[in-house]
């Protein structure tokens, strides 16, 4: 590996100071967290710098944590890729439980496009500065952000199955 | 015809031979000839649409029960095959597929998604196709071999046979259409 | 019925009455899909035409959505193969084997060589599988039926092996964490060797048939075309990327489950076109029998699971007769195995691409997220930009060569 993950960590901090910050080695993967209003900074000197050259957004996808304490209940991660070198990073944004938003990186990579339009879609975490933003995979009527975790899995207005049938009786739940 | 002939014949329904004629219902004629030449519409959305690309392929070879032609436009067929989960932001073109089909039509289920919602017991998935439209066949699997896909086919010609001409503009029909708000 | 109508506030609508009064060209809309025979699979594209040819396109997924993400927080590990199987479904066991591998990732389990080896065995010939229904259903959208008809009935047979090694056909919910649930029959093996003997000289049959030929190349050559940059920024990977001459192939950036034993070339193409994506999932079927080949020759002999009765069910009837085998039985299905507190990313080269498995543990029983990366969601929204400016059949036909899987779309 050419490029060491210590690199990647004086430079980032060199640059950015406290807003990166966090950083440990999980598996295989360098791992660290980026303050949400500068993620589009630090994607694009990821991106453009000569010596990091991570040239590939590998994946965007949302996560939340309602147990955490209010600023931290959301998360947003990206999962970046150094062809050149082959080493991947992995950034972590927190956001606000009450008012998820951070800035959107389509202008930096297409790819996130859509990525975005789902996690918006599932979580409900606002991309500020999407060209599109709007339902992907749900309908545009859709009311709840179905992977937050108070939403059920299944269909609440579900008739077709008796829950007797599935050990599910008014005393057990 | 010979008995040394190749080709197979389906068998002549009940009725009255004699020198020169045969006498038998228009039913069973009608319900013969609609039941050996099966247009299937392929609905195919997932997984089970993979399978029906091998029953249709030449390998098990659907057209040997009279579906040569595969439909694509719902005017020309008559027999709707849902193959795959349908989720519930797909439900609306489904009964509007349905609705475009000329009378008579079939419908089969097929695989455990178009039957009952499958594994995929969530908050996007149609809990099976009859809540939006009436099913003849439902097919069991996840997904069903060619095999019983075949199987489901050769049901729903029984059922065809046996149908008889008047189902169609009968006021249970037009009642069980009516339960799925379908003119 | 209305609302699949286009609204006249749409800016299509607008787009083609601005046109009409400018100059009078009479732009027309096309719905293409969400059921449209030529898509294999359930997307809506609203096109703007002129003519023949496509100004504009918008596309529409989640005609298919089945909330894969939100089972998997509620399911077991062992039974989240099930939702991997029907993800990409052409190529199942990739995403099986893709899935176990992330889970030992996270529990820190070696498995044997010999289970590697066999994988290796298993995932390309779901690779087969799946570049055969990509590359015989592009001739059928160019007009040519033959060869569909003709290299299925060898799909058939990959499927006799997945039978023979697992019971299932399609999807095939194979292996357990740390290996498989048996021991591969000899059958299996027979089978295998057969197919290597007798696809080869089909599968060049049906090269022969089309690489060459005068119509399809017409039909494809030019098509579609997309520059490695922009395939990047789009966050292509797999055939689709290496058509347009960047080598990039999880196999060899990352090796896992020994592929780094195994010699084999990256085919790439130079325009990115559909052509060039055509020729490299036929090249590519060529180095997965290479690599099975390599990969039965040397194929160690060993267990066919790793040793980790934390995590492996023990044999049945060692369950019935056995008591501590009972208590592993017991405490894996209910769920009371040690699982640690971690967050891995695996990737592996499915089908279409790099297929990614993002797993946060929260020391329960099932995961507290899962997230697919899954290739075709992410490099289906170029779609629009590569069929801009072509006619309406470039557009089915660079469709169909892009092997859009909707259940792996749609998630």
């Amino acid at each position: 590996m050419a490029l060491e993950t210590s690199v990647i960590q004086k430079k980032l901090i060199e640059n950015f100071g406290l807003k990166v910050s966090d950083f440990f080695q999980q598996h295989d993967i360098f791992t660290f967290e980026v303050a949400s209003d500068s993620i589009v900074e630090v994607m694009k000197f990821l991106r453009d710098d000569a010596t990091l050259r991570f040239n590939f957004l590998t994946d965007l996808c949302g996560i939340h944590y309602p147990d955490y304490e209010k600023e931290r209940q959301f998360a947003v991660v990206y999962h970046m890729h150094n062809w050149m070198d082959n080493v991947r990073i992995r950034i972590k944004c927190y956001l606000d439980g009450d008012k998820p938003e951070i800035d959107s990186v389509t202008g930096l990579f297409l790819s996130s496009n859509w990525q975005e339009r789902e996690t918006y879609d599932f979580y409900g975490i606002i991309f500020k500065g999407h060209p599109q933003l709007k339902r992907i995979l749900n309908m545009d009527e859709m009311t709840s952000f179905p992977l937050r975790k108070e939403f059920p899995m299944e269909d609440s207005g579900r008739t077709d199955k008796d829950d007797r049938f599935f050990g599910r009786t008014s005393q057990n739940c | 015809m010979s008995d040394t002939s190749k080709y197979k014949t389906v068998d002549a329904p009940e009725g009255y031979a004699g020198e020169g004629f045969f006498a038998t219902k228009l039913d069973s004629v009608v319900g013969l000839a609609r039941a050996n030449s099966l247009w299937p519409l392929p609905f195919a959305t997932s997984c089970c649409g993979i399978e029906f690309m091998a029953t249709m392929a030449a390998h098990y070879d659907v057209a040997r029960f009279g579906s040569e032609r595969m439909s694509f436009s719902p005017r020309q067929a008559d027999m709707l095959l849902v193959m795959g989960t349908i989720a519930k932001k797909m439900a609306p073109i489904l009964r509007q597929v349905y609705e475009q089909m000329s009378e008579p039509k079939w419908v089969i289920a097929v695989g455990a998604c178009a039957s009952s919602g499958g594994v995929f017991d969530t908050y996007s998935v149609l809990q099976g196709i009859d809540k939006v439209i009436p099913v003849d066949v439902y097919v069991p699997g996840c997904p069903p071999r060619p095999e019983q896909i075949l199987d489901g086919i050769m049901r729903l010609q029984e059922i065809v046979k046996s149908e008889s001409v008047r189902r169609r503009s009968s006021d249970e029909y037009k009642d069980l259409l009516g339960s799925y708000n379908i003119k | 019925m209305s609302d699949l109508l286009l609204s006249p506030e749409h800016r299509y609508a607008k787009e083609i009455e601005k046109r009409r009064n400018e100059d009078g060209s009479e732009l027309s809309i096309l719905n293409l899909g969400p059921t449209h025979p030529a898509t294999h699979g359930i997307f809506q594209n609203i096109l703007l035409m002129d003519g023949e040819r496509i100004l504009d396109g918008e596309g529409t997924v989640g005609y298919i959505h089945r909330a894969f993400e939100k089972i998997a927080e509620n399911r077991p590990f062992y039974q989240i193969t099930v939702l991997t199987d029907r993800m990409n479904y052409c190529s199942a066991p990739i995403n099986n084997m893709g899935w176990w591998m992330t889970l030992e990732k996270a529990l820190g389990i070696e498995v044997p060589k010999r289970v590697q080896y066999l994988r290796v065995i298993i995932m390309e010939l779901a690779r087969i599988a799946d570049h055969i229904i990509c590359s015989s259903v592009m001739g059928v959208d160019t007009g040519a039926l033959t060869g569909f008809l003709y290299v299925f009935q060898f799909r058939e047979k990959i499927y006799e092996i997945y039978e023979e090694i697992c019971g299932a056909r399609l999807t095939t919910n194979m292996g357990r964490i740390g290996g498989f649930e048996r021991e591969w029959s000899p059958e299996a093996f027979k089978k295998i060797d057969a197919f290597l003997e007798e696809f080869p000289p089909i599968w060049k049959e049906f090269e022969n048939l089309l690489t060459r030929n005068r119509i399809f190349m017409d039909r494809t050559i030019g098509v579609g075309a997309i520059s490695a940059e922009k395939a990047i920024s789009y966050g292509f990977t797999g055939p689709n990327l290496r058509a347009a001459g960047v080598d990039y192939d999880v196999r060899v950036m990352q090796p896992y489950s020994s592929y780094e034993d195994f010699e084999f070339n990256i085919p790439v193409g130079k325009h990115g076109d559909t052509y060039d994506r055509f020729c490299v999932r036929n090249a590519e079927v060529w180095e997965s029998l290479s690599i099975i080949r390599q990969a039965l020759a040397k194929l160690p002999e060993g267990p066919f699971h790793a040793d980790v009765p934390d995590y492996y069910l023990p044999p049945k009837d060692e369950v019935y007769h056995n008591m501590e085998a009972l208590i592993y039985h017991f405490k894996i299905v209910m769920g009371e195995v040690p699982v640690p507190l971690t967050e891995v990313y695996h990737p592996v080269e499915g089908g279409n691409g790099e297929v990614g498995f993002y797993l946060i543990t929260d020391g329960s029983r099932t995961p507290y997220r899962l997230h697919f990366r899954r290739p075709c969601f992410i490099y289906y929204q170029a779609y629009n930009d590569m069929v801009r400016g072509q006619m309406l059949s470039d557009a089915i036909a660079t469709l169909s060569s892009l092997n859009v899987i909707a259940g792996e779309l749609d998630a």
